[in-house]
């Protein structure tokens, strides 16, 4: 069948199953909005685009399926760099289409040209200049197929205008199936099951360990392996820790569950991992905010690390036993070869370290001390309050900062893909629009938007976007007129010398600003305010809501390990010293 | 043929690994795979990238100082590159490496005989000449290369290019 490159593109999306697409039109991608308009697929346009980036992160991190963003050249793109960067650092799989000017035009410094192949090469798992129009739907399912297999990641297709414009004869085309067999890509294997010798070496290893800890990152939940993890922890009886990417792959309710490990995990997930014998690293990668300093990490502890990405292993810790390959399937493996080595009676006994670890958790959990009458609200306070307010399978996403780590702390995450936030890059603004891509993925879920001011003022725009799309997204604003995280480290560490980190309680007035964008808004002050409001902003299901929170500036999140310093120098909140 | 030339090195064989990758002859391959050294902080010595006998392909032969790098994240991460399709490390005992030198030096005209037999003892070549220069291009062992800039030296280096290693498994390996 004869067609353009244009209408090609938007067939290709539909081939692979794209329902929705994040986007924002210009110059360069316009011919391709034409075909939009007849499209079965659902366009949501932004008003930034690096909210359509976050969206179809959001969407991604929700859905399991592969987030799409379209936009245009030069400046479209470059604002589409942080949430390629996001995507990456965190392996969400995203396909993001960018227009570039026409293909003879580039390298002219034409009217919103920018090298976009350059500019994100380092920050995609890779990504494509598409030269001919014939080429478009091959490159689509190649794109797909590389951004969802072996460890997902960001693709990035950059399509000049003059192969999708029909008034261009470059565009003409002949369409044909895009299928697996048609792919060109020579050096991409990624790996799926692992090395049986290793997983018994694993197994061997695990019925030898007197202090193992489970430490389950973010490959679990992109391996779709909470099933798994469940099902290995329960038969040898072994605590879990769960990183902030994999808050909710194990349920936060489940007596073997520690909760978070790292700079403000709790307590004891820091602690028995320092004083571990063993440590099981699941889609993991040692991020410094885990490890703290280097050489003090977990000291006695042996290694088994498992990851689809064999360039994680050993890149931070040399592990012990290095198992290349996808966590659902390795752990089913290590599941059967655990127990034809005897299962949990093979394991020895280990009554003194879980003792030790209750211990832990009696002398050390999350503690925060309630407002007095006529202060300020405490977020720790508010979030449990929302927790409980809500249904349990709430999806909650969170930009960076305090807020990010109080809500993993304080909320209980019983279910996978309940928690969406900016972890590797640490994306101020990520909440929002994370959250509209997650409540456009899953309709019927609740979705909750834990922010900052200082994010919030990032990318607050995408409320327009909500509002005018109906989507039903809430937010906990949580205003404490500074840039929260930054003011704590600057009264631990800089002396109490406060530099550029007061933003305000008054302006911007949050809830003149989310009305004027078609949102509910409330603000809250007191205790007793609180949940009545939240109740309120859950029974609105048919505009975005968003509730100012405004919060007590001088709290500080405890536990922290001070920055380079050992996980065994963790500084507890001042009540436990 | 584009490659780029070090200041030579002398010991080569502990801290200077050869890496031989084989990747897609496509635009922009050569900056993906300079780029990925950059990003991760790892120095190239040498480089040298041309097409195979199969046009789809390309070689490209880097030394990697594996005193600033884990060859082996190199090498891993070489191979998450999507167009990098095969990568391998030759060791210098179990492979053949050359490299090209193109060198330009001041000869007196009572040393032009002193010139040529040193040519002839490198089995070099006098590629261009004039009253009071020579042009001389000899492809050898890198070791070998330093050797013959060293002799060259006491006659004058005007310009001086070298390639960058080559290499292939030896035969026996």
């Amino acid at each position: 069948m004869d067609m353009n490159g244009g209408q090609a593109l938007v067939k290709a999306l539909e081939c692979e199953g794209v329902e929705v697409v994040f986007g924002l039109p210009g110059g360069a991608i316009l011919p391709v909005y034409d075909p939009i308009i007849e499209s079965t697929i659902r366009h949501i346009l932004v008003r930034h685009e690096q909210g359509a980036g976050h969206m179809a992160e959001g969407y991604a991190h929700a859905t399991g399926r592969p987030g799409v963003a379209m936009i245009t050249s030069g400046p479209g793109a470059t604002n589409g760099v942080t949430p390629l960067c996001d995507a990456y650092m965190d392996s969400i799989p995203l396909v993001c289409i960018t227009g570039q000017v026409p293909y003879a035009a580039i390298g002219t410094d034409a009217f919103q040209e920018c090298d976009t192949t350059g500019i994100t090469l380092s920050v995609t798992k890779h990504n494509f200049l598409v030269t001919e129009a014939q080429d478009i739907p091959r490159i689509i399912h190649e794109a797909f197929h590389i951004a969802t297999t072996g460890r997902p990641g960001p693709v990035l297709v950059d399509i000049p205008k003059d192969i999708v414009d029909p008034r261009n004869p470059r565009s003409a085309m002949t369409w044909y199936e895009p299928t697996d067999d048609i792919m060109e890509l020579p050096g991409y294997r990624p790996a799926t099951t692992g090395d049986p010798e290793m997983i018994r070496a694993a197994a061997e290893m695990i019925c030898a360990a007197e202090r193992p800890v489970l430490y389950a990152g973010g490959g679990i939940l992109k391996a779709r392996a909470a099933a798994e993890l469940l099902a290995l922890a329960e038969l040898i009886d072994v605590p879990v820790v769960t990183t902030l990417m994999a808050r909710g792959c194990f349920p936060d309710s489940h007596e073997l569950c520690l909760g978070m490990p790292g700079m403000h995990g709790n307590y004891t997930a820091v602690t028995a991992m320092q004083s571990s014998d063993l440590l099981i690293a699941l889609g993991a990668r040692f991020d410094d905010r885990v490890t703290g300093r280097l050489d003090g990490f977990a000291p006695d502890a042996k290694v088994i690390h498992v990851d689809i990405d064999a360039a994680e292993l050993g890149k931070v810790r040399n592990p012990d036993v290095a198992i290349r390959g996808d966590c659902k399937l390795v752990i089913a493996e290590l599941v059967e070869a655990l127990k034809a080595c005897g299962g949990l009676e093979a394991q020895p006994d280990r009554r003194a370290w879980r003792s030790q670890i209750s211990g832990w958790q009696e002398r050390h959990p999350l503690v925060y001390e309630q407002s007095e009458p006529g202060e300020l609200l405490k977020p720790q306070y508010v979030l449990e309050v929302l927790r409980d307010s809500t249904p349990d399978d709430t999806i909650v996403t969170s930009g960076v900062g305090q807020h990010q780590m109080w809500a993993s702390q304080y909320w209980r995450f019983d279910h996978p893909y309940t928690w969406i936030n900016s972890g590797g890059l640490g994306t101020m603004g990520f909440s929002v629009p994370a959250a509209i891509g997650a409540k456009v993925g899953m309709p019927d879920r609740m979705v909750w938007a834990v922010d900052g001011d200082g994010c919030f003022q990032m990318t607050a725009q995408e409320l327009v976007t909500a509002s005018m799309e109906r989507i039903p997204i809430k937010v906990a604003l949580f205003n404490n007129a500074y840039l929260g995280m930054v003011r704590q480290w600057q009264e631990m560490f800089y002396e109490e010398r406060y530099s550029e980190v007061y933003l305000s309680y008054e302006i911007p007035d949050y809830v003149k600003w989310a009305e004027a964008m078609g949102c509910v808004a409330l603000r809250v002050e007191a205790p007793e305010e609180v949940a009545p409001a939240i109740n309120k902003a859950n029974e609105i299901d048919d505009r975005p809501v968003v509730l100012e929170f405004r919060s007590a500036a001088e709290e500080n999140v405890y536990p922290m390990v001070p920055a380079g310093q050992s996980n065994s120098d963790i500084v507890v909140d001042p009540s436990q010293r | 043929m584009t490659a780029t030339s070090a200041t030579a090195p002398t010991d080569h064989s502990h801290r200077f690994h050869t890496i031989v990758t084989t990747v897609e002859n496509k635009p922009g391959v050569l900056a993906r795979v300079a780029g990925l050294f950059a990003r991760r902080g790892f120095n190239i010595e040498s480089l040298a990238v041309a097409p195979t006998a199969d046009e789809r392909f390309s070689r490209i032969t880097f030394t990697v100082d594996v005193a600033s790098s884990s060859l082996e994240q190199v090498v891993k991460q070489l191979d998450k590159l999507i167009n990098v399709v095969e990568i391998s490390e030759l060791s210098p005992t179990e492979s053949v490496e050359r490299e090209l030198m193109l060198v330009t030096v001041d000869v007196a005209a009572g040393r032009r005989h002193e010139l040529l037999e040193l040519v002839d003892d490198f089995r070099a070549y006098v590629l261009d000449a004039n009253q009071s220069q020579m042009m001389l291009s000899l492809a050898a062992r890198p070791g070998r290369l330093d050797e013959f800039e060293e002799h060259l030296r006491d006659f004058g280096i005007v310009q001086l290019q070298r390639t960058g290693r080559v290499a292939l498994p030896s035969l026996d390996s």
